[in-house]
């Protein structure tokens, strides 16, 4: 290894150190507060690390690992998301009868495992990451182990992503053996010698689109979203909808147009008819739920059809579409989730979509903040996710995909419905049913109010004024 | 500069009102209506200031131009011009902000501040729809309004307000995404044969497009266009928001949001797809007759004196849509002084029946009755918007009505006779209500105040500028003709060539 890889490879060394770091600080019997302060600055440092590399890109550590404009961006999404879900589990844990310390140890890993997706282009370094990120999530989804919901949670999201684990090895085996390579440039060029798949490549990339269609939670995949959605700790929740989503979708994305699947018309076709599905059925789905997160883990379905109907043209504009979206729904999510963990009690997370009842007269900020995070993710001008969609349009449009375009227009007027099923309870009644504002923490009350309000300024900032963010994501190539 | 500078007067001022509502009630009221002033007295000096008839006719008829670039990656500038319509559209929008916080004064006790952030955030929607000269640009103040609107519904309504503003904002947030899928389709097609990706409006005018994709394109801003109007079978949203909304929403509903539809089709749709809109021209003109008859009829049979004048909008609404397809000098400006004359008709007729209801609390007219003897002043109010609004001559609703028909008669002789008919009902609608609220025995005892101060100052301001329309329209027209000249040449045989047939 020369010196430059290890300066490559920084914000990934750094976030695998922090976790030891985490553990020796827990060794010496340091309190929650210590423990959650010195975490939120090695995110700091690990996010911080991503500028320092910039120079050094395109980089490449054969076979295993990649680091482009892509997958720093990737990487920054992921950590950032990772850092904000940090500062929100302070006043979420620390009521909470489990101890919180370890909880920092296994965060750190699982951003490490979804970082190592988004630098991946090899079946190994894909495995590794994968399973550094889903085992972490398991001790995650059941952290608060008294709880019925979590443990439920827990020991769905095992048994199905242990299987799905297993389905995706199957596939890898049998496109090695059919390449006879793990490098996906490799598989890129074996494959470009022919003109149709064989059977048995397309039986190994249909198991691998298994595997990662779980961890996606894309119909027809996604019959554990809601309950684990529903099960896990808020902000683990909202890791699982942002962080994990999005190194896994980066790794797919990137071996995708590697292997330039977009010539076989089968796969084509496979990837619009679970983009269709996704859509239609996460927005349906979402319609008759009682239950605010169980209401977004049926919109992440949704939302992650949306990026697929970005991913299917593959042009320039694609990859544009797909950073612009991916950034806008994580932010959009950790707003809405960052929500949620700030209203939680020490007995119940606020998910009985009840418990919202006039929130907008009793703590007017925070519900503006979430009507603005439903808005966006809704849709609607003056916010992110307007023209993050309007990208997705463009894209598809561009491309000659209307179906799917129009298809993703119809499923979000029917999506319309229950975001504004949230806003319309907020503003309902004049009692609410939620405590009074917490006095216990009030310095993280407030840290956790402010970072909710300064993404909020981002999503109607990038809303309105997007041509930043456009500029920064303009060169990324993946080839 | 000044479009710019409206616009962030209105979204300021609604910011501004938002965060004084947290500690005082009367303040954000005075600021709203401060705001709304300062917009009016800009507009109206621009407008006397370019008033054709004090000045030379210029060959550029845009008034004033201002842009910005925005997302250049996409082509996508913040660009606002104006010419004599979009002119005269902006006025009346200052004119019924006013009213509309005039008429809510005492009405809204509760969250004030929020209350006019939402005000003045649709009217800055509203005029933005009305400046935009960049498509994504006109897009994106299209749904800027709706959300403000859908709260203005939802809170501040009467009992069925969450119903009818779940239907208002799903039938208009549908609608408007066909529209942006169109728009994206011009953009490609003219990117694809010129190489400039622009939304800019004046670069997308002369675009080539294949006929077939053309009717497709257009009809995806015509169904966005057609709802807000709206036009039969897509108009069930609007008895429900009206009739739900408070008396200022109802008031900018009818006045406004409706002639953002007509707007739409004037400035995008003919201009745009002179062809595509030939053809679907009779189709168009027949549904406007629809409309005109169908919500005649329906208003008659209403009880609900608010939804009776929702129905009446769709009616008058008719008569625009058929003007507009009828493409020529006469009907177009006909149309015109139509969008003006029915947004004070029938925002005076809201305004009314919100009284009423503050008064008698009810909308049912068969609890009122006899109500001349105790408001003698609101009775011949009354009297005079419902004659506005079946077109008495010397008041404006005639002009207009009369403009259409004789330039419909020229485009199509059956469908205007059928037309006319429409108006007979309308007289029977408008005379109903006056004899079910005003006259025939008294069905109570209790004492109904009459007009306030404040109440006869929002009524004389209406009931002068229906009779100054009615006897003197010629400025409205003056104003518009550039532009009403600018869309005949889209059509430049059509109206001749139809008259020789005819």
């Amino acid at each position: 290894m020369s010196d430059y890889d290890f300066v490559a490879l920084m914000p990934l060394l750094l976030l695998a150190g922090s976790s030891v770091l985490i553990m020796l600080l827990i060794s010496i019997k340091l309190s929650h507060r210590t423990i959650q302060l010195s975490s939120l600055l090695l995110f700091i440092v690990a996010f911080s690390a991503l500028f320092f590399i910039q120079k050094l890109l395109p980089y490449s550590i054969e076979p295993l690992l990649i680091i482009d404009g892509f997958s720093v961006f990737i990487m920054g999404l992921i950590i950032f998301s990772s850092l904000v879900v940090n500062i929100f589990s302070y006043i979420y844990f620390e009521e909470k009868e489990e101890s919180p310390k370890e909880y920092y140890v296994l965060l750190f890993l699982c951003t490490l495992g979804a970082c190592v997706l988004a630098v991946s282009k090899h079946f190994i370094s894909l495995f590794l990451g994968l399973e550094i990120l889903t085992v972490g999530l398991y001790a995650l989804i059941a952290y608060l182990r008294a709880r019925h919901h979590n443990i439920e949670a827990g020991i769905k999201y095992l048994v199905l992503a242990a299987f799905s684990s297993a389905f995706l090895l199957f596939g890898m085996a049998l496109i090695y053996l059919e390449s006879g390579s793990m490098e996906f440039s490799a598989i890129a060029r074996k494959l470009h010698l022919i003109q149709s798949l064989s059977p048995l490549f397309l039986t190994g990339l249909g198991m691998m689109l298994v595997g990662i269609g779980f961890k996606l939670a894309i119909v027809p995949f996604h019959m554990w979203t809601a309950d684990v959605y529903q099960g896990a700790p808020t902000p683990v929740t909202a890791f699982i909808a942002t962080a994990s989503k999005g190194g896994v979708l980066a790794v797919l994305f990137r071996f995708f147009v590697l292997i330039d699947g977009y010539r076989f018309k089968v796969v084509m076709l496979i990837l619009i008819g679970i983009a269709i599905a996704s859509m239609v059925i996460g927005n349906l789905l979402a319609l008759q739920q009682k239950n605010v997160k169980r209401i977004l883990a049926y919109s992440s379905i949704a939302h992650l059809g949306y990026l697929l109907v970005a991913f299917i043209p593959g042009s320039i504009l694609s990859i544009q579409a797909f950073c612009f979206y991916l950034m806008a729904y994580l932010m959009t999510t950790l707003t809405a989730f960052g929500v949620i963990t700030i209203l939680s009690n020490k007995e119940n997370d606020a998910e009985d979509i009840e418990s919202y009842k006039a929130l907008f007269w009793q703590h007017p900020v925070l519900a503006c903040i979430f009507s603005a995070a439903l808005l966006s993710l809704a849709g609607l001008p003056l916010t992110v996710g307007f023209i993050g969609k309007f990208y997705i349009l463009a894209a598809g449009f561009q491309a000659g995909f209307l179906v799917t375009v129009l298809i993703l227009v119809i499923s979000s007027v029917i999506g319309l419905y229950y975001y504004l099923r949230i806003i319309t309870t907020m503003f309902a009644g004049r009692q609410g049913l939620l405590p009074e504002e917490k006095k216990a923490h009030p310095v993280f009350y407030m840290i956790s109010v402010l970072v909710l309000s300064v993404l909020t300024l981002l999503i109607l900032w990038f809303g309105v004024y997007p041509s930043g963010l456009m500029h920064l994501i303009k060169d990324f190539q993946i080839k | 500069m000044i479009l710019a500078w409206i616009i962030g007067l209105l979204m300021g001022g609604g910011l501004l009102v938002l965060l004084l509502g947290q500690w005082n009630k009367t303040l954000p009221r005075w600021i709203t209506l401060y705001v709304l002033f300062a917009g009016f007295i800009a507009l109206v000096s621009l407008w006397i200031e370019h008033y054709p008839g004090f000045n030379l006719p210029t060959s550029n008829n845009w008034i004033v131009e201002y842009r910005q670039e925005w997302i250049p990656a996409l082509g996508i500038s913040f660009h606002l011009a104006i010419d004599g319509l979009s002119l005269l559209l902006l006025v009346l929008t200052f004119f019924l902000g006013i009213l509309a916080v005039l008429c809510s004064w005492n009405d809204v006790k509760e969250r004030v501040g929020f209350y006019h952030f939402n005000l003045l955030w649709i009217l800055a929607g509203i005029s933005g729809v009305f400046m935009a000269a960049d498509m994504f640009l006109f897009y994106f103040f299209w749904e800027v309004m709706l959300i403000p609107m859908y709260f203005l519904i939802g809170i501040w309504g009467s009992e069925n307000r969450v119903y009818a503003a779940y239907k208002f904002f799903i039938f208009t947030q549908a609608s408007g995404l066909l529209m942006l899928l169109a728009i994206l389709g011009l953009y490609f097609i003219h990117g694809r044969n010129t190489g400039i990706y622009t939304f800019n409006y004046f670069e997308l005018l002369g675009t080539v497009i294949p006929p077939d994709i053309a009717f497709w394109l257009m009809l995806g801003f015509m169904i966005a266009f057609v709802v807000k109007l709206p036009i039969v079978p897509f108009h069930t949203w609007l008895p429900d928001a009206h009739s739900e909304a408070p008396t200022a929403g109802s008031l900018i509903l009818a006045g406004l949001l409706l002639k953002t539809g007509a707007y739409g089709i004037l400035r995008f749709v003919l201009p745009l797809f002179p062809g595509a809109a030939r053809e679907l021209a009779p189709w168009a003109m027949l549904l406007g007759v629809i409309g005109i008859i169908y919500g005649a009829i329906l208003a008659y049979s209403q009880t609900d004196l608010k939804r009776l004048v929702a129905y009446t909008s769709v009616s008058h609404m008719g008569f625009v849509m058929l003007g507009i397809f009828a493409f020529n000098e006469l009907a177009l400006q006909g149309v015109v002084v139509q969008l003006v004359t029915h947004a004070i008709s029938t925002g005076g007729l809201f305004i009314m029946a919100g009284m009423l209801k503050e008064r008698l609390h009810t909308r049912d007219i068969n609890q009122m009755g006899g109500l001349w003897s105790q408001m003698p002043q609101m009775g011949a109010v009354a009297m005079l918007l419902a004659m506005a609004s079946l077109g008495l001559p010397g008041l404006g609703n005639f002009i207009a009505e009369f403009l259409i028909l004789l330039g419909a008669f020229k485009a199509n002789v059956w469908l205007s006779i059928i037309a006319t008919i429409g108006l007979i009902f309308s007289a029977i609608y408008a005379l109903r209500i006056v004899q079910k609220v005003f006259l025939g025995p008294s069905e109570r005892s209790d004492y109904v105040p009459d007009f306030s101060w404040r109440e006869i100052a929002i009524m004389a301001v209406l009931t002068l500028s229906i009779v100054w329309m009615g006897l003197y329209p010629q400025p409205l027209m003056s104003t518009a003709k550039p532009t009403i000249n600018e869309l005949e040449k889209f059509f430049p045989t059509e109206n001749r060539s139809m008259q020789k047939v005819k």
